[in-house]
């Protein structure tokens, strides 16, 4: 699908700006983000202003905005990079196209740079198939189809929820991988979109992301915080949580999740071995939660996105939130942030 | 257009990894001319021919190599009366060649296989990235978003669980290929012309949990961890059923090694397939299966083997009752296919009597 296929009045691109300059980032995107609308969403614990180059059809959010649509005490719900959330709330597009500040296009093998928002919202657009592995991977594009022993009943797909892009040059490795591994780079251009199976679990991450919001817009929750969360991925798991939840959701529901392209080109940011000096509650978390995740069944009666993330928080405040404090935390933000999503999106 | 790959000239790789530990099984009603491109890669392992169909026909082995071959008569002579349990006019007979095999590991093949090139031009010993993917564990449990986390290269991405980091054993390892997809009939028929020039670069594991459609063209698997599950079932001749030897072995395998900790990986290595298979043939052949899939799936999907099912034999017995259980009522062709897998289990234990600690 190229993109003049897509409709872009169906898209919002939300960018959480955790850098004031966004000039190179929005200047290497502009072929790719022009005639799009675009949400960029302030740090609130950002200083400076933000700068951002001409050209673009834009609404820019700042914690300011957060107090005023949300209240201020909900507004701390969106710090770091989970301010990018904010932007999911207050949208009213059927798609939204999520990258961070510090990635830029990437080029293909071919040395053509990618277009990563036109292959997510054409991911989205075509059904999922999480319900049997196809061996060929995504069906639906050109060139490839169903393989032999494929039941011609699972042919049609479910709908797709979310496309989860991947990174090269510095991919999305945790700070003691990268941290032992300081060169590493990935220079792996894997030419595939697939269908993440069925209970399968997934660490989603938030770097290169987009979603059907009409679809599962309140499963996308900015819940979980760990102590230290820091302005680099290493130090943060929001995106993860969140991404179990969704993979959750979305089985319960019957809808699908892809992972593969397109790609982004990760800048150099940060240091993992400085990361790895902090206490990284994440491991601890990530550990207590996959028990969690795979034993756990939505009722019946959870039948929209909104009921499956509050039943998912009770869950985790009744199961998880002994074991640490941050899971009782998550489980009050699930609910708050189901709350103001429906305030929010009722008000027209 | 993609092209297979020429192979002249590369050294015969002396220093081959495991060339004591694999044989390749070669099922065959034609000829093996296709070994000659694969020599480089292949001659230093040992050949278990398969020769289906007319046992009075010779079939040429190129010069060169190791190889012990088994036409009707032998596998009748060696089985007896549970020669039953091996098809006739079916490269599903290639599960003989499984059984009577001693050595730990399995590469098979279908014989109109080529070498494949990546997309560097270089040709790919299909056979060498089997081995490393039998070799370094799987990772069931969860997804890992850069695929094969083993491979150079890659690794675990952040929220990866470190609990699961070092992974399972690696039973199966399943490989592509280019040139001609392996699409059943009714979609040969709608697209004759399609030709899979996509070179996906990465090594994956299947999910637990997750069932998939297991083609035998270009496959390995560790004998010792999974070989008895891997019977191709009743095809061919006399068989109401064709083309659906491999999903068949697929299914049990995939829930054998779900159960018992097992991993499956999918992936590289491509070979290029080269000779597409009669549409109207394979429409024949695939017809019931087409709809006995619908109610085949859904019993896989749903199997749970007991507790006490702890080898694969135990499991694979277990899954047989079910099959004449629950897919008997579809046909009866299942009740004879569920005593074909109590034969197979039986004459695979006979071959290979357990050793003693």
């Amino acid at each position: 699908m190229s993109s003049a296929e897509i409709n872009k009045n169906e898209v919002d691109i939300v960018i959480g700006a955790l850098n004031a300059d966004l000039t190179q980032f929005l200047n290497c995107w502009r072929p790719f983000f022009s005639g799009f609308h675009l949400i960029i969403v302030k740090d609130p614990e950002l200083k400076e202003e933000l700068n951002i180059p001409e050209g673009f059809d834009v609404d820019v959010y700042s914690k300011a905005d957060m107090e005023k649509i949300v209240g201020a005490s909900n507004a701390t719900m969106f710090s770091g990079y989970s301010c990018r959330y904010f932007g999911y709330l207050v949208s009213k597009k059927k798609y939204i196209v999520s990258i961070d500040d510090d990635c830029v296009p990437a080029k293909d093998p071919k040395g053509v740079l990618v277009d990563a928002v036109s292959q997510h919202v054409t991911n989205l657009e075509n059904p999922a198939t999480p319900l049997f592995f196809n061996t060929l991977y995504d069906p639906y594009c050109e060139g490839a189809d169903f393989v032999r022993g494929y039941p011609f009943s699972l042919r049609s797909g479910v709908p797709c929820a979310a496309s989860c892009g991947l990174w090269l040059n510095l991919a999305d490795l945790d700070a003691p991988t990268q941290a032992l591994k300081t060169e590493q780079r990935n220079t792996s251009y894997v030419d595939a979109v697939m269908t993440v199976p069925l209970k399968a679990m997934l660490p989603i991450s938030g770097i290169n992301i987009a979603f059907n919001r009409e679809l599962v817009g309140p499963a996308l929750v900015p819940a979980l915080r760990i102590a230290g969360e820091g302005k680099v991925r290493w130090e943060t798991l929001e995106d993860v949580w969140c991404g179990m939840c969704l993979k959750h959701i979305s089985d319960h529901l019957g809808y699908g999740v892809k992972t593969g392209l397109p790609y982004v080109w990760r800048n150099e940011r940060g240091d993992a071995v400085e990361s790895l000096r902090k206490k990284w509650e994440g491991m601890k978390l990530m550990e207590k939660s996959v028990p969690f995740f795979e034993s756990l069944k939505l009722p019946e009666t959870a039948v929209t996105v909104e009921d499956c993330v509050v039943e998912l928080a009770k869950a985790v405040k009744e199961q998880l939130g002994s074991d640490d404090p941050a899971f009782t935390q998550a489980a009050d933000a699930m609910v708050k942030w189901v709350q103001l999503w429906n305030s929010v999106n009722s008000s027209g | 257009m993609v092209e297979p790959a020429n192979t002249v000239g590369i050294p015969l790789n002396h220093a081959a990894l495991l060339k004591d530990e694999l044989d390749i099984v070669i099922p065959t009603i034609r000829n093996l001319d296709f070994l000659e491109m694969w020599r480089p890669f292949l001659q230093p392992y040992h050949l278990i021919i398969v020769q289906d169909g007319d046992p009075s026909k010779t079939i040429a082995v190129p010069e060169g190599f190791d190889y012990e071959l088994y036409n009707r008569n032998d596998i009748n002579r060696i089985l007896g009366p549970k020669a039953s349990c091996i098809s006739f006019k079916d490269s599903a007979c290639r599960c003989f060649g499984y059984m009577v095999s001693k050595k730990k590991y399995i590469f098979t093949i279908d014989d109109d296989c080529f070498v494949a090139k990546d997309p560097s031009g270089k040709a790919v010993n299909a056979l060498e990235q089997h081995i490393k993917n039998l070799l370094c564990p799987s990772s069931p449990f969860f997804f890992n978003t850069l695929y094969d986390p083993y491979r150079e290269g890659a690794d675990f991405v952040r929220g990866y669980p470190f609990s699961l980091r070092e992974g399972v054993a690696t039973a199966v390892s399943h490989g592509l290929w280019l040139n001609i997809p392996d699409y059943d009939a009714p979609t040969q028929l709608v697209k004759p012309k399609e030709r899979n020039t996509r070179y996906v670069d990465a090594v994956m594991t299947i999910p637990k949990g997750t069932l998939f459609p297991m083609c035998g063209m270009n496959l390995a698997f560790d004998r010792d961890l999974i070989g008895p599950a891997m019977y191709f079932g009743l095809m061919g001749d006399g068989q109401p059923i064709g083309r659906y030897d491999d999903m068949w072995a697929g299914w049990c395998v995939k829930v054998i090694c779900d159960h018992l900790g097992l991993g499956v990986k999918t992936g590289l290595p491509y070979i290029y397939h080269s000779k597409a298979s009669n549409p109207f043939v394979n429409l024949k052949k695939e017809y019931k299966g087409i709809f006995w899939q619908e109610d085949i799936i859904p019993f896989f999907q749903s199997a749970k083997l007991s507790k006490e099912a702890v080898t694969v034999q135990q499991c694979y017995i277990e899954l047989s009752k079910m099959v004449k259980e629950k897919l008997s009522p579809i046909d009866p062709y299942f009740d004879k296919l569920a005593d074909a897998m109590v034969t197979w289990i039986e004459a695979w234990d006979e071959l290979n009597p357990a050793t003693k600690a």
